[in-house]
């Protein structure tokens, strides 16, 4: 009886490794695939994407690098540009305001200081879809359609970010430190820009970067208001594509359009993955 | 409480700095969301559309909208159920897998049992699906999937099927292209939040069940899963607001959120915002009941306090993601 239990555990100490290691093989082929066959697909001419399937690259992704460079209805480079000037607003807006906001609760003593951490902690929850109609509406009142600003300004106030700040600023800044700041006469901005966002430089990294591509990736709100070629983003740009008849194009063309949108996220997640992976779970394991 | 007695021993207060560094965001929040939310459920009241050049309205209609979501159209079908209905099918689909699997990845991750080699690659790669553009996700999806695409020209190939399959146009394999995709997207995001959750579990409980003779099984159903029940909820939780909210990922006929152009001919606005306030109502009141469920369990258990830091990040990739 003992001796049976005892081969069946050895049995299974070979079986489960080799089946969780299957198992995760299986998973992250499923997640590699598309992006081989989209790098493959873009090395490739559109005769002969056409010809059939292959799983090696061609030498044809300059050619089509080229082809989407110069397009003439889709002008990838403008958009990128739009879509970095977007979101690096956005990301520097979010961070910086967030943490002041977090900060501004979590260093002083005021009436209303519960009542605010109350109100943003209860509006966290709120999909933005709910307010997207109202928000169009008040776009088009104030003829801010086709302008960045109605794009940029909203990142001020992003309730999900300052949790992260205020939590992130409980766990590490000393309230010494700002006593000390005071005695040594610094003015209240002054200890915030010099002492405590030094202070925060990982939380606000981390932000930054899930700011920068939610921001880069963003379709809804833009899509709805920018309509002017010259001024489209890069999501836009992709989504155009699918409505039009793409059997049309040149499908080497469009692999490469892909590319291009997806390639700043892809670089910068390749270098920084091990922050990225570890912000996201950023304070449930500080302890 | 001791920072309070200091500043009055001091005689300086710094309350109106509080004020000042909390006021650009306030500014920023009524004027972009609040307001605008505030209008949404406003006009839900009026009637607001284009019938082909003529303008008709805004006229108080009451609750009009409201009924008309809920009632038959023509062919007998009710507006606001059909949309309710494709959107949890799509949620099914997507979901549950999602979870069952980021379970499973989680659990193989903290063993230490199983002590995986590669973990950091395969975090990696199994969260990246997560930060790429979804309309360029889907955009890949549909060429690969299109009736010229690589995977017909397999099929067709190795003889499967004579015809290339219109897969964009069948109903069942549009649906499970979708949830495929939103698989692919989330669940590695889902993972890593399980896994700091599970890591976050007093690592003596797992050690007592193994010297009382438990087996994994045992330990993962009467350990693992009490413990990490509240994060759990809220996973499943966020992934239905996601499944909610998966927008990008449709062609403008399949698209679940019926939120247009204002400008468009023929469009009944007064339409788009109830059906809106609704689905954000089912959202809000869904992370209502989990919230109730995080803080009634909060003071119990030691573990939900340090998972809060990564609930935001969590929250805040689903609204980007969408």
């Amino acid at each position: 009886m003992k001796n049976a239990e005892n081969t069946r555990g050895r049995v299974m100490m070979i079986v489960a490794p080799v089946v969780v290691y299957a198992i995760l093989i299986f998973l992250s082929f499923l997640c590699l695939f598309s992006f081989y066959m989209l790098i493959i697909n873009a090395t490739r001419s559109n005769a002969q994407l056409q010809a059939g399937f292959t799983l090696l690259p061609k030498d044809n992704f300059f050619n089509n690098l080229r082809n989407a460079w110069s397009d003439q209805s889709i002008n990838i480079p403008r958009g990128m540009l739009n879509s970095f000037f977007i979101a690096a607003c956005s990301a520097v807006l979010t961070t910086y305001f967030s943490a002041l906001t977090a900060y501004g609760i979590h260093a002083y003593q005021f009436k209303l200081k519960r009542a605010a951490f109350l109100f943003i902690m209860a509006v966290m929850m709120i999909p933005p879809q709910v307010s997207a109609v109202g928000f169009i509406q008040l776009v088009y009142k104030f003829h801010l359609t086709n302008n960045y600003i109605p794009l940029i300004l909203p990142s001020i106030a992003a309730p999900v970010v300052f949790f992260y700040m205020k939590q992130y600023l409980e766990s590490v800044l000393p309230m010494e430190m700002v006593e000390a700041a005071r005695m040594d006469g610094s003015s209240e901005f002054r200890t915030f820009n010099q002492i405590v966002l030094p202070i925060m430089k990982p939380a606000i990294a981390v932000q930054m970067i899930f700011s920068f591509v939610g921001s880069w990736n963003n379709y809804f709100i833009p899509a709805l208001l920018l309509d002017k070629a010259e001024m489209k983003t890069v999501p836009i740009m992709i989504a155009q594509l699918r409505s039009a008849d793409y059997s049309k194009f040149d499908m080497g063309k469009v692999y490469m359009f892909i590319l291009l949108a997806i390639l700043p996220v892809l670089i910068v997640y390749i270098f920084l993955s091990r922050a990225i992976i570890k912000g996201v779970t950023a304070g449930s394991v500080k302890g | 409480m001791d920072e309070k007695l200091k500043t009055k021993r001091k005689g300086v207060s710094y309350a109106k700095w509080g004020y000042i560094f909390i006021l650009p965001f306030f500014v920023a929040y009524i004027i972009f969301t609040l307001t605008p939310q505030i209008m949404t459920f406003y006009n839900s009241f009026f009637e607001n559309y284009r019938s082909g050049l003529k303008q008709i309205g805004p006229n108080f209609v009451g609750l009009q909208n409201y009924v008309s979501l809920f009632s038959p159209d023509k062919t007998g079908t009710v507006g606001m159920l059909k949309y309710f209905g494709n959107t949890m099918i799509l949620w099914l689909m997507g979901a549950v897998p999602q979870i069952v699997v980021a379970l499973l990845l989680a659990v193989f991750f903290t063993s230490y049992r199983l002590n995986i080699k590669g973990q950091q690659f395969f975090k990696t790669v199994i969260y990246m699906p997560n930060l790429i553009m979804a309309a360029a996700f889907s955009m890949l999806f549909f060429t690969l999937f299109s009736t010229v695409g690589p995977v017909n020209q397999v099929l067709l190939a190795h003889g499967i099927v004579e015809q290339s399959v219109n897969f964009l146009g069948i109903k069942i394999s549009v649906r499970l292209l979708i949830s495929l995709m939103n698989f692919l997207m989330w669940f590695g995001n889902t993972t890593i939040l399980l896994m700091a959750g599970i890591q976050g579990i007093d690592q003596n409980m797992f050690e007592a069940a193994e010297i009382d003779g438990a087996n994994s099984l045992q330990v993962f159903f009467r350990v693992t899963m009490p413990l990490l029940a509240p994060i759990l909820v809220y996973t499943i939780i966020t992934a239905m607001i996601g499944g909610l909210q998966m927008y990008d990922h449709h062609g403008d006929d399949r698209r679940p959120a019926d939120v247009r152009r204002p400008s468009g001919a023929d469009q009944r606005q007064g339409h788009a915002r109830p059906r809106q306030h609704d689905h954000g109502h089912v959202s809000e009141q869904l992370s209502g009941h989990q919230q109730e469920l995080r803080h009634g369990r909060r003071d119990q258990r030691g573990a939900v306090h340090r998972l809060g830091g990564a609930e935001p990040v969590r929250v805040q990739l689903a609204v980007q993601a969408v």
